[in-house]
């Protein structure tokens, strides 16, 4: 009776329809000793199924948190480098130059600074007062239109 | 997502994962790599995790096709070792080193079987995944799954019993 089921199940089991606790009595039906001797090649199959499912997975896995390197720190530290910079090349260049505490005194500096320029200016602008000439030049060639235009006027006729 | 917590997620099925790695790739080395690829990409993915709706089967599908990406590499290399000369010369007395072997004739004989057949024989046979879930992890549809596991079975059931039969090969 036993058997017959087993040969029964078997059939469906090769035809791929069992369901998992169909096949589960079949490999307990195998893994015992009273397996029918016409039965007996299933044997190693089962068993090879059974043995299998206890291989287990050993080595280990290495799990970094910090496995993706964050580049926005980069960016962070190369904002606090030029922050230094500027502060310090700020106050040393401010040392450098020094201010006035009197503000007549500043005021005074100041004029002559601008006279200074002013001076320097005139000189400049008075050289450029030359190119005045050269305007002369050009308004006396406007001359040289009323030539063309009578000898227009003789070609034609 | 802790360390902790992925490893509670991970934990259940990492030998699923190797044991389909090392019926693909055969070499246990290389199957614990593939693990290790396999595990770490999740953990990568970590924040990921929740919107998968089934992390087994999708780790499962990842182990796959990480395997059939080694495969098809190696095939590239093309170097292959074939055992065509090699026979077994002893034969063993006792029952239980027959057994045993016939055992490892299991072994050899869901090696030569196509790779999907192989994958199915292990998720169902070994795993005991049921169809729906091998369907969804093999990308395949639930008859195409059925017919490849009777198939398998059946040439499984014939080479045992031809070498039941004759005795050793």
């Amino acid at each position: 009776m036993v058997l017959n089921n087993i040969e029964k199940l078997l059939e469906k089991y090769e035809n791929g329809e069992t369901s998992l606790k169909e096949e589960q009595v079949l490999k307990n039906y195998f893994a015992s000793d009273t397996v029918a001797p016409h039965l007996e090649m299933y044997k190693p199959m089962f068993a090879y199924f059974l043995g299998n499912q206890q291989e287990r997975f050993t080595k280990d896995v290495p799990l970094k948190t910090k496995t993706i390197f964050n580049y926005k720190w980069i960016s962070v530290a190369a904002v606090a480098v030029l922050m230094f910079g500027f502060y310090y090349g700020n106050s040393i260049s401010n040392n450098d130059l020094g201010t006035y505490e009197d503000p007549q005194l500043a005021f005074n500096e100041f004029s002559k600074s601008m006279e200074m320029i002013s001076s320097k200016f005139n000189k400049g602008a008075s050289t450029v007062s030359y190119l005045n000439e050269v305007n002369k030049g050009t308004s006396t060639l406007g001359y040289l239109n009323e030539i063309e235009n009578t000898t227009r006027i003789i070609f034609k006729n | 997502m802790t360390q902790k917590e992925f490893l509670n997620i991970v934990m259940p099925f990492k030998d699923k994962v190797f044991r389909l790695a090392k019926r693909l790739l055969v070499s246990t080395e290389e199957a614990e790599d593939a693990t290790q690829e396999v595990l770490l990409k999740l953990w990568n993915n970590k924040k990921k995790i929740a919107e998968y709706r089934n992390v087994e089967a999708f780790s499962m599908t990842m182990t796959k096709n990480y395997c059939f990406d080694k495969l098809k590499s190696k095939q590239a290399q093309n170097l292959k070792i074939v055992h065509s000369n090699y026979e077994e010369k002893n034969t063993p007395l006792q029952k239980q080193v027959e057994l045993n072997d016939s055992v490892s004739w299991v072994a050899k004989i869901i090696e030569e079987l196509p790779e999907q057949q192989k994958m199915i024989i292990q998720l169902r046979d070994i795993e005991e995944y049921d169809f729906d879930e091998i369907a969804k992890m093999l990308e395949m549809n639930n008859t195409a799954v059925r017919v490849a596991l009777s198939r398998a079975r059946k040439t499984i059931r014939e080479k045992l019993t031809n070498t039941h039969n004759y005795g050793i090969k």
